[in-house]
C-alpha cells in the first residue's frame, strides 16, 4: 500500500450520499498543507467542488480556490477539443459544427469514448506535472469500473493509431501502484459497507488500479459499552423518569427517546464498522472521520475534515 | 390503475390514478427500497396486479424479492409474503442492460443474418455491456414494453442514482436524433460504398488518426447494420416519450433531508417540472422525529447534561457511570437536534416545488425483508410531512 501522501493520482469514489466531494475535498486540502500543488478535479460537474470551497464557479481551466488548490471540472468536450488542439494540431475555437456532430457521436453512441476523456484528461495532467497530485472526486460506485476500465476496453478495441499508444501509457500510470490509487468513501451504514465490500473486489478484478484506503465518513462517536447500555437502560426506566422529572421540574420523555434513537444509530453504525473492518483486507488502511452535526459545509467543515484526516493519517 | 369508487387520498391515491410511477433522485436515500415497499403494500391493499421494476437492487433485497440470479424475467412475488389479507399480486424485475439490448436488436433487425452480425460487432459488445449511458435507453425501452404488455396494472419503475439520472429520459430521443445525424450517414459512407477512400472526407482522416482504420471500420459496420433498424428504433422512441408525457405517468422524486442529497433532489424536482413531466410526490427517507425539534426539550437536554452528577442517582447505578452516561445522552440530543433542525430547513426549501410531500422516519437497519418492505410502503401510502410512525426503539 502506498501513503496516501505519497500518490500522483488518486480517485476518490463511493456510494452516492457518502460524501464523496467534501472527502475529496479535505484530501486536497491535506495535501496541499504538506507544500504540494494540487488540482481537484471535479468529474461529475454538480458545481459541489466550487461550493465546499466557497468559490465562484470553476470550469475546465483549473483555478486557484484555495492557497495550493486549483480545481476544474470534468467537460468532456472541453477535454476533446484540447486533445484534438494538443495531438492533430486541429484548431478548435468555438463550436464548430462537424466537431460538434461528431461529438454527439462520441458522447451518446459510443460513450466509452466519453470515459476515456475523462480519465484521459487527468493522467494527462498527470504526466505534465503541472501538478503534484491530481485527486480526483470520480463518478459514483456504479460508474466508476466503466471509467477506470476504459483505457483496457479501447486499448482491447484499437489495434493501431494515436489514441492505442495513448491508453498504453495511460493504462503505466493507472496500473503503477506508486503513484496511482483509488479512495473509496464509504459511511457506517449497510448499504455503502456492502458497496464497498462488492467495489473493492471490482476493482482487483476488472481494473488495473490499486485500492489505496477506505475513508469512513461520518462516524458517530463509539457505541456504549455494555455497562454503559445497562446504565442507560436503567436511567431511561419508568421509574428513573418520573424521578428525574421531578428532580428538574421539567418534562424528560422526549429527551430520553431522542437519545435512545442515537443511541441506537451509534450501536447500528459500530456494528457496520466492524463488519467493514472484518471483511476488507487487513493490511488496507481505514480511514474514520467524524460526523459533524451542525451540518457544515464549505471551508470550514472542510477544514474540520482535513485537520480529522491529518490527525488520522499521522497517527 | 384504477381500482374504482373514490380515490384515496395522498400518495395511495396518486398511485391508484396511474400507470407508471417513476422514482427518482440522488443516490444512497432509499430509492430502490422505496420503489419496492410503495408496489409491495398497493398489491396488499388493492386487487391489482403491480410490478416494481429495480436497475441494481442490493443483494438482501434483491433476494427479499427473490430476483437473484434471474436476469431480465418478472417475477411474481411468493403471495403468502404479502400476507392473509392481501388483495393483489406483486411481480418483480430486474433490468439486465446486455439481454435488454440483444432482445431489441433481434426485434427490429430486418433479418437474422443482420441481428447476427450486430451482436457479434466487437463496439457493440463493449457498447452494451461495459458503458453506463447505455442503460439508461434499455430502461425506459423496457418500462415501454412492460407497460405496453398490458399485464400489470401498476409499474413502479426505480431509476440509476446518478446526476444524470434524468439522461435516461432524453436517452431515447438523443438515441433517434444520431440515427438520422449527418454524422451517421459520414461514419457509414465508406462502409456502404465499401471503399475506405478516407482521404475525401477530412472528418474520415481525423478519425482515422486518432483511431486506426481497424477501429473506425468496426464502427462502419455497426452503424451501417444498425441503420437498418433505424424506423423501428426512431418510432419506439417516439412513442416512449408520449409515454412518459401522458396522464398514465408520473415522477416521484425521492430524497433524505441530508444537506447534499436534498440539494441534489431539488434539482431533480425543479428539471422533471422544467420537462414537462408530472411530479406526483416527494418523498423523504429517514426523516427525525418532530420531536427532536422541540425548544423545551432541546433546554432539557442542556440542563441534564449540566446537572447530570446531581441527577445520576435516580438509577440505581454506579453513580459516577449513571452520570457520564446521562451526560453522553444529553449531549447525543443536543447533536440531533442540531441535524433535525438542518433536515426541517431543507424540507422548507421543496414546499414550492409539489402539494404532495410524504416523510418516513429512521427505521433502525435497511429495510430487507418484504414484512419490512410493507411497514415502510404502509408508512408512506398514508404518510405526511412528518413521519408518522415512531422509529423503534432499544427495549
Amino acid at each position: 500500500m502506498t501513503k496516501l501522501e505519497d500518490l500522483e493520482l488518486c480517485f476518490v469514489t463511493g456510494k452516492g450520499g457518502t460524501g464523496k466531494t467534501t472527502v475529496a475535498a479535505a484530501l486536497a486540502r491535506y495535501l496541499a498543507g504538506l507544500g504540494k500543488r494540487v488540482l481537484l478535479c471535479e468529474v461529475d460537474a454538480k458545481g459541489e467542488v466550487a461550493l465546499v470551497f466557497e468559490a465562484s464557479e470553476v470550469g475546465f481551466t483549473p483555478k486557484e480556490v484555495a492557497p495550493s488548490i486549483w480545481a476544474m471540472t470534468m467537460d468532456t468536450e472541453s477535454s476533446l477539443k484540447e486533445y484534438l488542439k494538443i495531438y492533430l494540431k486541429v484548431p478548435v475555437t468555438g463550436p464548430l459544427s462537424p466537431l460538434a456532430k461528431a461529438f454527439d457521436f462520441v458522447a451518446t453512441a459510443a460513450p466509452g469514448v466519453k470515459e476515456i476523456l475523462t480519465v484521459g484528461k487527468v493522467c494527462f495532467e498527470v504526466r505534465q506535472r503541472t501538478y503534484d497530485v491530481v485527486v480526483v472526486d470520480a463518478p459514483a460506485t456504479g460508474h466508476i469500473i466503466g471509467q477506470l476500465a476504459a483505457p483496457q476496453a479501447i486499448n482491447e478495441l484499437v489495434k493501431v493509431g494515436l489514441i492505442r499508444s495513448q491508453t498504453e501509457w495511460m493504462l503505466e500510470i493507472l496500473s503503477d501502484r506508486s503513484r496511482t490509487g483509488v479512495v473509496v468513501v464509504t459511511t457506517p451504514e449497510e448499504m455503502p459497507v456492502a458497496e464497498t465490500i462488492e467495489l473493492a473486489g471490482r476493482l482487483s478484478d476488472e481494473t488495473t488500479v490499486a485500492l489505496q484506503a477506505v475513508v469512513v465518513n461520518r462516524v458517530l462517536p463509539g457505541r456504549f459499552t455494555r455497562r454503559e447500555e445497562e446504565a442507560f437502560s436503567a436511567l431511561t426506566s419508568d421509574a428513573a423518569a418520573v424521578r428525574l422529572r421531578s428532580a428538574l421540574g421539567r418534562e424528560v420523555r422526549e429527551v430520553l427517546e431522542g437519545a435512545a434513537l442515537a443511541v441506537e444509530l451509534r450501536h447500528n453504525r459500530s456494528a457496520h464498522l466492524a463488519d467493514l473492518r472484518e471483511r476488507l483486507d487487513p493490511s488496507l488502511p481505514i480511514v474514520l472521520l467524524p460526523y459533524l452535526f451542525t451540518g457544515m459545509m464549505g471551508i470550514a467543515g472542510t477544514t474540520e475534515l482535513a485537520d480529522a484526516l491529518a490527525a488520522e493519517l499521522t497517527r | 390503475m384504477n381500482p374504482g369508487g373514490e380515490l384515496p387520498a395522498g400518495l395511495e391515491g396518486l398511485l391508484c390514478s396511474k400507470k407508471v410511477l417513476v422514482t427518482c433522485g440522488p443516490g444512497g436515500v432509499g430509492k430502490t427500497t422505496t420503489a419496492a415497499a410503495l408496489a409491495a403494500q398497493v398489491a396488499r391493499r388493492h386487487d391489482v396486479s403491480v410490478l416494481v421494476l429495480t436497475i441494481d437492487p442490493a443483494k438482501r433485497l434483491a433476494d427479499a424479492l427473490g430476483l437473484e440470479g434471474i436476469g431480465n424475467d418478472e417475477r411474481q412475488v411468493d403471495p403468502a409474503m404479502l400476507g392473509d389479507q392481501a388483495r393483489g399480486r406483486l411481480f418483480a424485475a430486474m433490468l439486465d442492460t446486455k439481454q435488454s439490448w440483444d432482445a431489441l436488436v433481434r426485434t427490429h433487425a430486418k433479418d437474422q443474418a443482420t441481428a447476427a452480425q450486430i451482436l457479434s460487432n466487437p463496439l457493440y459488445q463493449n457498447i452494451t455491456g461495459r458503458f453506463v449511458q447505455s442503460h439508461d435507453y434499455i430502461a425506459m425501452e423496457r418500462l415501454f414494453e412492460l407497460h405496453e404488455s398490458g399485464r400489470y396494472d401498476l409499474i413502479v419503475v426505480d431509476t440509476p442514482p446518478t446526476r444524470n439520472a434524468l439522461d435516461f429520459l432524453d436517452a431515447p430521443e438523443r438515441l433517434a436524433d444520431f440515427f438520422s445525424s449527418r454524422l451517421l450517414r459520414w461514419l457509414i459512407a465508406p462502409y456502404r460504398s465499401r471503399v475506405f477512400n478516407l482521404a475525401s472526407k477530412p472528418f474520415t482522416q481525423v478519425a482515422d488518426r486518432i483511431l486506426g482504420a481497424q477501429f473506425l471500420a468496426d464502427i462502419a459496420e455497426f452503424f451501417f447494420a444498425l441503420q437498418s433498424m433505424y424506423d423501428g428504433f426512431v418510432a419506439r422512441a417516439k412513442a416512449v416519450q408520449a409515454l412518459l408525457r401522458s396522464d398514465a405517468v408520473s415522477f416521484c422524486v425521492v430524497s433524505s433531508l441530508e444537506m447534499t442529497p436534498a440539494r441534489e433532489a431539488e434539482f431533480f424536482a425543479t428539471e422533471l417540472t422544467a420537462r414537462g413531466l408530472d411530479l406526483g410526490a416527494i418523498v423523504f427517507n429517514k426523516v427525525l422525529p418532530a420531536s427532536l425539534r422541540d425548544r423545551e426539550a432541546l433546554l432539557t437536554a442542556q440542563l441534564l447534561g449540566e446537572r447530570a452528577a446531581e441527577l445520576a442517582p435516580v438509577a440505581e447505578v454506579d453513580p459516577q457511570l449513571a452520570a457520564r452516561v446521562l451526560r453522553e445522552a444529553a449531549r447525543s440530543f443536543i447533536d440531533f437536534a442540531a441535524l433535525a433542525q438542518a433536515e426541517e430547513r431543507a424540507r422548507r426549501a421543496f414546499r414550492a416545488h409539489c402539494d404532495l410531500v410524504v416523510a418516513a422516519p429512521y427505521f433502525g437497519d435497511d429495510v430487507a425483508d418484504v414484512e419490512g418492505l410493507l411497514r415502510l410502503g404502509g408508512v408512506l401510502l398514508d404518510g405526511t410531512e412528518e413521519p408518522t410512525a415512531g422509529p423503534s426503539m432499544p427495549d
